[in-house]
């Protein structure tokens, strides 16, 4: 029988290499956006905050820039900067990763954590870094984590967490795992003082943090097309062997699912996370407020 | 390679199931069944029971014995409703005052478009976020298999103990060396690597105690001996300081100064 073959394009390799190797918002003049298949201008994305200006589609961006877009100017006040581990199980070949990572991503750790405001309101904030392991959470993200919310105790100051992770770390084994019942720990009781905790879910958030404090706020919020799962697409098809349903574990699906409050685009984070931080201030300090206005 | 072994004694189909583990240990077990929300999960069975005259809930998560229960168990796999059935029956168990012993055996949550839809991810995290301020004596105890979140949702408890043979991991052996190494064939070695043995687990401070098995009566006896103790010791406490030393448990592992 004749078998009708595409023709072999010996570029084909070569371009998906290439493309591969882009990073995500890159220096290059042009960014092909995956949402609408468009040349953007890369000085464009990067003044949009890592949004395509044609269809909206979200980059993903570091987490510095998350906290320049976020946070009042010159507010962020970091902690834990140099916490650090080193290979608690013994893992082959962990040590050699977590140095890639750094250099990828100019950070220790998948992290970063601090104090801030923003729109005026004080609060803590930790920001997860995507380009480091996948922003994987091992013993140092669930320590950092974990203090960032002992801190936010001990000050009375509301959390907002922003997250992007391929779930735990495998390389430090079980003590990942146990991050999880840390983590969880320590936002109950920051829930327990009557605090505000702001999970902002971006893409992707799966596994082991979104089974532990990304799902945990009062109020939890995400990105637009971001994906959001306990276990990915990929794992379900080969499981189930089922084809998943358009748009399934997206934030938009979980919206509707009655898992989140709200989708925000990137664009109207900073003033969303302003007016709920407005609606939640306390009421000694309202009063202080109204004060100070008259 | 010893790590593999018993990763395949855990899994083993003639197993003691956690059932058996209610039958052996209590009396007068009573299952409830549902989450008031949306379903009763088979994979979870609960209840409340006599311990020693004493009442307690239990919590275990079954396997099945045979083909045609293992289906209806989904093989140990819970559903979110499976995690929010266990949940309500540790917070009734925080209302009436009595201890919960979980008994763990899972190769993990549930991975399906149905559990997705209906929160895994949540279930779990809302089961940590509980159990980290449970106001009652928590023990759990890995029987078998404990895989990643789906074993942890049962296990934030104020000790963790396992068989002998058990395993408690982040990720199976076949799902690490499938992602890290490319090549699942290389299981063995990362069975090794996770150091998800019982040994490895006490040297990490992830676990109090091992039990022994040889004979499954001599492993309910010596179990139901730690329990009597563990549990006498536990309900000393008042409920703040149960959550408060909970919490200590877990701070303490992968703090900086054990790094």
């Amino acid at each position: 029988m004749l078998q009708f073959k595409k023709p072999r394009n010996e570029l084909e390799g070569l371009l998906r290499q290439v493309i591969k190797q882009t990073p995500a918002v890159p220096d290059e003049m042009f960014t092909k956006c995956p949402g609408c298949s468009a040349a953007i201008l890369s000085e464009e994305l990067k003044e949009n905050h890592g949004v395509c200006v044609r269809c909206g589609h979200h980059f993903p961006i570091s987490a510095r820039e998350r906290i320049a877009l976020l946070c009042d100017a010159g507010s962020f006040s970091e902690t834990e900067r140099d916490m650090e581990n080193d290979n608690p199980i013994d893992f082959p070949g962990y040590p050699a990763k977590k140095h890639q990572a750094k250099q990828r991503s100019s950070e220790k750790e998948a992290v970063i954590t601090g104090t801030a405001s923003i729109g005026g309101y004080p609060c803590a904030l930790f920001v997860m870094e995507g380009s480091f392991m996948m922003g994987s959470m091992g013993s140092v993200v669930g320590e950092k984590i974990t203090r960032l919310f002992e801190l936010a105790c001990d000050q009375r100051l509301p959390v907002i967490g922003v997250t992007v992770s391929g779930g735990a770390r495998m390389q430090e084994g079980i003590l990942s795992l146990m991050q999880m019942a840390k983590t969880s720990g320590a936002v109950r009781r920051h829930s327990d003082e009557g605090l505000l905790y702001i999970p902002v879910l971006t893409n992707p958030t799966t596994g082991g943090v979104t089974a532990s404090f990304a799902m945990e706020g009062d109020i939890i919020l995400a990105e637009p097309g971001a994906l959001i799962a306990f276990a990915g697409p990929r794992v379900i098809e080969q499981t189930t062997r089922q084809k998943l349903p358009g748009g399934f574990q997206k934030a938009e699906f979980l919206l509707e699912h009655g898992f989140l409050d709200a989708v925000v685009p990137r664009g109207e984070l900073a003033e969303t996370l302003t007016r709920l931080l407005r609606l939640h201030v306390p009421a000694e300090r309202q009063l202080r407020r109204e004060g100070d206005d008259a | 390679m010893k790590a593999m072994d018993n990763v395949r004694a855990a899994r083993e189909k003639s197993r003691p199931t956690g059932l058996s583990y209610i039958r052996g240990l209590t009396t007068d077990f009573m299952e409830l069944h549902g989450d008031r929300r949306f379903a009763d999960d088979g994979a979870i069975v609960g209840g409340i029971a006599a311990f020693h005259g004493k009442p307690v809930t239990v919590i275990a998560i079954e396997k099945g014995t045979d083909t045609k229960e293992r289906v209806r168990r989904n093989f140990g796999s819970a559903h979110p409703e499976g995690y929010r059935k266990a949940l309500r029956l540790m917070k009734q168990a925080e209302k009436f005052g009595r201890p919960v012993i979980c008994f763990v055996d899972t190769s993990g949550a549930y991975c399906g478009i149905g559990a997705e839809e209906r929160g895994q991810g949540l279930a779990v995290a809302e089961n940590l976020y509980e159990m980290m301020a449970l106001k009652v004596p928590v023990i759990s105890i890995l029987i078998g298999e404990g895989g990643s979140g789906g074993a942890l949702a049962l296990a934030a408890a104020n000790e963790v103990w396992m068989l002998e043979k058990a395993v408690y991991s982040v990720i199976s052996p076949e799902g690490c060396a499938s992602i890290l190494y490319k090549d699942a064939a290389q299981a063995e070695q990362a069975a090794e690597d996770l150091k998800l043995t019982s040994e490895e687990l006490l040297r990490l401070g992830v676990i109090e105690r091992i039990i022994p098995e040889d004979v499954p009566e001599a492993t309910i006896r010596i179990l139901d001996e730690q329990l009597v103790q563990g549990l006498n010791e536990w309900s000393k406490f008042d409920g703040e300081t149960l959550a408060g030393l909970r919490y200590d448990r877990f701070r303490r592992i992968g703090a900086p100064e054990s790094l």
